[in-house]
Order: C-alpha cells, then structure tokens, then sequence
C-alpha cells in the first residue's frame, strides 16, 4: 500500500535532477524549498497556539515520510507530534474526534491516494459536521500530503483529489505552487475555523523559490479563496494550480519566445472556494482561455471552471472556446516513457494554445 | 495459559555445559534469544515451546457476565448493590419509562406518516440509564443511534427530542438531521453520526484531546453496536485508545442482532469482550439487562479510565426486542416465541421495577400514574410538534462553513428576492420567517 522505501525515494530524486523547473530568476532573496516552507509554517503555528498538532504515519521520529515535519518531534515531543499506526481511516478519525473536543489538529496523509481509506471521515465527519450538528461542532482540522503524480509510482501512487475534494460543500481545498503559497496557505489553512484539505505536489517539495521579506514573517498568511496572477499576458488565460502552474509558466515562457504569444498565467491557489472573480478578469482582458491540470479530464477542475464561465458574462468574452489540458484518461502508466505522456506538459499546453488561438495567431500578434 | 516445566530443562543445561568442556570442538555456540527459554522479540516477549499448538476461539473460557440482579430483581451479592439513594433510582426508573412510551408512541407516528423514521430502544434500557447514571454531566458522549435514554437521563427533553423527529423550528439540530440523530452541546453529547462506527475513533481523538489538559477529571463515553463492531475504524479505535493511553470507556451493546445479521454470522470469536484484552484493554463483560450491573460497570471504569488514562471496553450483552428500525420487520429473520421469551424474561424495565419494590420505592399505584403521565407527556408533545413551524428557509444555506462564503451569501439574497416576488408559489406559512 504505501510506498516508504527510501531506494524508491532515491530513484524519484535522481529523476528529479533531470527535470527542469521554471523558478524566478531572481534567486537573490533567499531561496527556499517548498519543503522548508511548509515546515516552517507547521513549526511557526504550532509555536503560536498550543492546540495545534501533527500526527501521521512516520511524522515524528523518522521526520516525516518526505521530510516536511523535519526537526518537529525533537522540539515539540510526543505531545504535538504523533506518530500512528497504519490505518488512515483510523487515524483521521481520531483527528476529527480531536477537532471535535477543541484541537487543531494537522492530519498528514502519506500521499492523498491513501486518503481514500479515509475518505469518509474527511467527508462524512469533517466536512459535514458543523452543518450537521447545527454549527455547534466546528471541526478546524487541515488534512495534508502530497497529492498528484510523482515520478514511477505508478496507477496507485499518482491520483490527482483536486476534483474529488473541491465537489464537496464543507470542505476547503488548496493547491500550492511555490514556497510562498504553500507557506501562507499552509498558516491560513491551519488557523482556519472550518476543514481544509491542503494537496501539495511531491515533485515540487524540493524545489527553491524566492522568498520575500514579507513571507518570511511569522504573521505572513495568504488569504484563502484568492488566486494569484502569475504572469500577465494579454493574449489568452490560462488557469492552473500545483504543479500545472509550473506546466503552465514553461509553456507561456515558450510561447512568448518563439511565437510572440503573451499568456496570462492565473494560479488559483485555492481550488475551492475557486477565485472566479481573477478568471473573469483575465477572460475579459485576453477573451481567450485554457485550463491546466494534472487530473483526468472528465468532472475535473477545468470542467468545473468551463462550466462557470459559460454560465456567467465572461461566456461572451470569449472568441474561442476553452480547451482544458488534463492528464490522460487512463490510469497512470508505470513506464517512463508513458507516464511522461500522461501528465500534461509544457509541449501539450503550447499545443493548446496554439489551437484555440487558432489561425488568429498573425491577428494576435500584430496587437 | 502457559505450560511450564522447567523441572528437566535444568538437567540437561548441566550436562550441555559438561559436554562442551570435554568436546574438542573450538566453534564458539552463539547466543540464544533469551537464554533458550523466555524469548524476547520486539513484537512479543513470551516463552518458546517444542510442540505446536493452535490457539483459537475454544482455547480460553468465554469471558464471565458480571451481574448484580437475578431475574426476579433480586441482589445476588449484597456487597455489589449501589449505593443509590431513592430519588436517584426512582428517577432512573421514570426515565427507563418514559423512553419505552416515547419508543411506542412515535414509532407509531412513523407509522401513520407524522415522522419520516424512527428507531425504537426496547430491551436496552438498562444498559442506557445504567451507563449514564454512573458518568459526569461533563463526560463527553459519543453514541450509534440507539441510545435514546442517555440522552433523556442527562436532560434533554421529550419535547426536544420530539421536535428533532418532526424536524420543526425548535428543533435544536435545526432541522438538518433525519430522526433520532440527536445531539446537545449544552448536553456534552456528540450530534449522532449516521456512517457505522465512525464515532469510535473520534471518540479516542475526543478523549486524547481531553487527557492533555492538566487535572483533566472527564472521561468520554462511546456506544456502538454488535454489527458497527466489525467496522475498521472499531479496530483502530481500540488500537489507538490503547497505544496513545486515552481516557475513554467503550461501550459495547451487543443486542444479537444487526439488522438481520445475527452474532453468528457477524463474528466468530467470544464477542467483543475478546478483542479488548488482545488490543492491550481492560475489559468487563456485563449483563445489559441488569441496570444495576452496568451502572456499577460503568462506573468503575469511569474512575479506573480517568485515574489512569487508560481505556476500558464494556461489552454489555442484551437483547434487541424492537425491529431495528421502521425500515425493517424482524420477524423476517426470527421467530415471535424468540422475541417474546426476551421480552417476558429478561426485561430490564422489569428486573428493575422489582428490586425498586422489595426496597419498598415503587408499587402498582406509582406505577399506573407514572405510565399515564409519561405516556401523556409525549402524546401532548407530539401534537405540539406538528403545530410548529418547520426551521426558517435560509437554515438550508447556514453552517456549511464557519463564515458564509460569497456565492452562498449570493444565491441566498437571489433567494430572498425570488421568495419576495412569487411568495404564493412556495409553501412560507410552513417555515418560520425572519
């Protein structure tokens, strides 16, 4: 069931040094990994309110299955760092019980695949109970772990739960892409009253992104249900988040390159509640828009989002109709040559771009 | 459990060690796990055996009933009657009372159409008053759906219990929940959860959460079923109440039935009760039947849970008398002389009003006027329920998340506006207004 073998881990991180990733340039504010960003938003917050806490499958003494929760056992002790046996249905159970009688506890999934052992508690009993129990239950609970494909892990190991998670009313739902969004989401999510799931992306843990002065600070939150504007561009939108963020911006760096094509980079940041309001914006700025995500197509977030804007004004916006690049509707192949076509990449967005632009690239261009 | 023989071992251990001074063997031996006898693994420390042997469910002696009263409300050890006083029992009783009428009267409504569901508690009541009697009001409780009488005893009302059933304006669950989902904050009692044995391991979260606070003096309390036993979560739930040492007491009514599903076929071992001494829980097997023997279960658990920060399994043996619910008729899957021979013999409203009078508390009189006031009581309650508005409209759009987001904030004033311009559409004179 879990993968926890460190020569697998090896395997992911000697792949990883192949890949390229789009990162600011300036890397002169100091550099910090995702992985750092999270620990230091789990650390800060448990300073700052004795109720919250972490437990998980090796959270504590082995320093977290990919690191996130380094160093927290030996500062906190067995008190706010616990480490379960192997039943996630158990233990985020116990965490919703936890939730229940007043703390704040920070539930780690070993990868959101294996939260669906789990998945009726994170509905039934975190994301329905205030509602069930006529808002006198709050349940300020954060579910968190890597979410999406690695790198050869396979059909079991590699499922997107953006779309299933953001279907539910109760629940919240945030995506990160660099550090700063998973620092200041991360703090938002555990200072929240209501259920978040926060899906985070493996591949990216170990990636340096800058980090502001501002982000440094221990107050620094980022509001949840806001999506950011990554790059501005005025020829076509395109939404993503996680991972697809990082598709995204390599694509928009190709096209404004080789085609002169400036693309809208809209990181939603949080998936739900989803930040139409920024889409809507960039829609009417650009009239044109793709949808990027690592999940399968059908009842996904892309499909989610084609569906509010045909049911909103920014339908007429639009002089083309919006595509979404998806992963491939199978489950995930374990060859690397096939799983590298499964998940959507830069070539599949540019792709995208380039169709629903149509023929209008020459009219695009010369505006 | 274990054989021990130890008596011929030494011998041979001599003659070993003689052997070896004389053999001109230099191969040095290596050193046996335990010295040979008691072997010390991380996973168990126990002793080594040349002969195998299975171990199962025949090999150990089924764990023994504790009981206070016979059948005929007599106390078979003097030592172990309580130390109630009269009103405390007579309201115990009342209440076991007035739960039976309230089952009978709105599992009738079901059945004329006032309610859309219900769930009775016959044969159970014991194991309800019996059990609250002996927790704090402070104890947390998380209960399965079919502990109706816990909520009674600590106070909450026929008239709020009824207005959940017929989901009207008063109704402190606001209308969310279908029947007998009760819950009361005020109450210390866990909205009912409607998922199996979800509420286990919540329950050892809820009681983990509680053993952090210094001088913690409350213990929480959660029911579940025979049936809900078999759930993962019940196995984690008991795993983790052991290993993360929480003060929590797990309550076991096992009434023979799930459903359809009858203890044969839902486990193979000595019931619950087995379970709780292999996952590392102090464990009590009692006689659901016998208020008495459950209050005195209970409330030595209570202390030993709280005093120690341990947990205790009670596995309290019953009988469901009632269908399990107004979705289901029993008779289906077993035979009237079974439930009549339950319902006659082992009733615990009976074994109970006996000993309440061979200690002079209770006879025929306060028995007839206290049934007809109870019985009145919920006749008069229900009829005020269906008068009573249902909740206000705009219930449906609250507590979905702590603070309304923007589109529900949205859809609720398109709502308000829709509402405002074609009221005679929509049935309003049902629901409260603002």
């Amino acid at each position: 069931m879990a993968l926890k073998s460190s020569p697998a881990v090896l395997g992911m991180l000697t792949r990883l040094s192949r890949r390229s990733f789009a990162t600011s340039k300036a890397l002169a504010s100091k550099p910090v990994t995702v992985r750092d960003a999270l620990n230091q938003a789990i650390d800060e917050e448990m300073e700052r309110d004795e109720k919250v806490f972490v437990l998980g499958e090796e959270v504590a003494q082995y320093d977290g299955a990919y690191k996130v929760t380094r160093g927290l056992w030996k500062k906190y002790g067995d008190k706010r760092v616990i480490d379960t046996p192997i039943t996630e249905a158990g233990f985020a159970g116990i965490a919703v019980g936890a939730a229940f009688a007043g703390l704040k506890p920070i539930c780690e999934f070993m990868t959101f695949n294996f939260s669906m052992q789990a998945i009726d508690h994170i509905i039934n009993s975190a994301a329905k109970t205030f509602y069930m129990s006529a808002g006198t239950v709050p349940v300020p609970i954060v579910f968190r772990g890597p979410n999406g494909a690695a790198s050869g892990v396979a059909a079991q190991h590699s499922q997107c739960f953006g779309a299933w998670y953001s279907h539910c009313p109760g629940l919240k739902v945030l995506m990160p892409y660099s550090a700063e969004d998973a620092k200041g989401l991360l703090k938002a999510a555990i200072r929240d009253p209501d259920p978040v799931v926060m899906l985070e992306d493996e591949i990216m843990y170990g990636i340096p992104f800058p980090m502001s002065d501002e982000a440094q600070s221990k107050d620094f939150v980022l509001p949840i249900g806001k999506a950011k504007v990554e790059r501005e561009g005025r020829h076509i939108t395109l939404v993503c988040a996680g991972r697809g963020t990082d598709t995204a911006l390599k694509a928009a760096e190709q096209l404004a390159g080789s085609k002169g094509i400036e693309c809208e980079v809209v990181n939603l940041r949080t998936i739900r509640p989803m930040d139409f309001d920024t889409i809507a914006r960039s829609i009417a700025k650009t009239h044109h828009l793709i949808t990027v995500e690592q999940g399968w197509p059908q009842s996904g977030i892309g499909a989610e989002i084609c569906a509010r804007v045909m049911e909103s004004p920014s339908f007429f916006e639009l002089d083309a109709p919006v595509w979404r690049v998806c992963g491939a509707d199978v489950p995930m192949p374990y060859a690397r040559t096939l799983e590298a076509h499964a998940v959507p990449g830069p070539a599949d967005v540019v792709d995208a771009v380039t169709n629903v632009l149509g023929n209008k690239i020459s009219a695009v261009q010369a505006q | 459990m274990a054989l021990k023989t130890g008596a011929s071992f030494v011998k041979l251990n001599a003659f070993r060690r003689a052997a070896r001074l004389l053999s001109t063997r230099t191969r040095p031996e290596t050193a046996q796990n335990g010295g040979g006898k008691i072997a010390e693994f991380p996973g168990a420390r126990a002793p080594y055996v040349s002969e195998m042997k299975f171990f199962n469910e025949t090999s150990y002696e089924p764990i023994p009933i504790y009981r206070v009263m016979d059948n005929n409300g007599q106390i078979i050890d003097k030592n172990e009657e309580p130390n109630l006083d009269k009103a405390t029992l007579i309201n115990m009783y009342k209440t076991m009372v007035q739960l039976s009428h309230m089952d009978k009267i709105l599992y009738e409504s079901q059945r004329q159409g006032r309610i859309s569901f219900y769930m009775t508690n016959y044969g159970e009541e014991g194991i309800h008053i019996g059990s609250a009697s002996a927790l704090s009001p402070k104890d947390l409780v998380f209960s399965q759906y079919r502990e109706v009488g816990v909520f009674l005893y600590r106070g909450m009302t026929v008239t709020e219990l009824v207005n959940q059933c017929y989901g009207n304006c008063e109704d402190p669950g606001k209308g969310r929940q279908m029947p007998v989902h009760y819950g009361s904050k005020h109450h210390n009692m866990v909205t009912i959860s409607s998922p199996l044995g979800t509420q286990m391991p919540q329950a050892v979260g809820a009681a983990y959460a509680y053993k952090r606070v210094p001088n913690n003096d409350r213990c929480v309390i959660c029911y579940f079923g025979d049936g809900a036993a078999s759930e993962g979560d019940a196995h984690a739930a008991f795993n983790f109440a052991a290993t993360l040492d929480c003060p929590v007491i797990m309550l076991c009514r096992n009434n023979g039935y799930a459903i359809s599903t009858p203890t044969s076929e839902q486990y193979r071992g000595d019931g619950i009760a087995s379970r709780g001494p292999a996952l590392g829980l102090h464990t009590l097997r009692v006689d659901g039947t016998d208020t008495l023997a459950v209050h005195n279960a209970v409330k030595r658990a209570r202390d030993f849970t709280v005093a120690n920060n341990k947990p205790v399994l009670i596995e309290a043996m019953a009988y469901r008398v009632g269908h399990h619910s107004t979705s289901d008729d029993s008779s289906a899957y077993r035979s009237v002389e079974e439930i009549q021979k339950w319902t006659k013999d082992e009733s615990p409203l009976q074994k109970f009003k006996l000993y309440l009078e061979h200690k002079g508390y209770w006879d025929a009189e306060t028995e007839k006027a206290w049934s007809k006031e109870a019985r009145d009581t919920v006749v008069r309650t229900m009829q005020e329920a269906e008068k009573k508005k249902k909740p206000n409209w705009k219930e449906m759009l609250e507590d979905v998340y702590y603070e309304m987001p923007p589109r529900l904030q949205k859809q609720m004033k398109q709502m308000e506006e829709h509402l405002k311009k074609y009221p005679e559409h929509y049935p309003l004179n049902q629901h409260e207004s603002d």
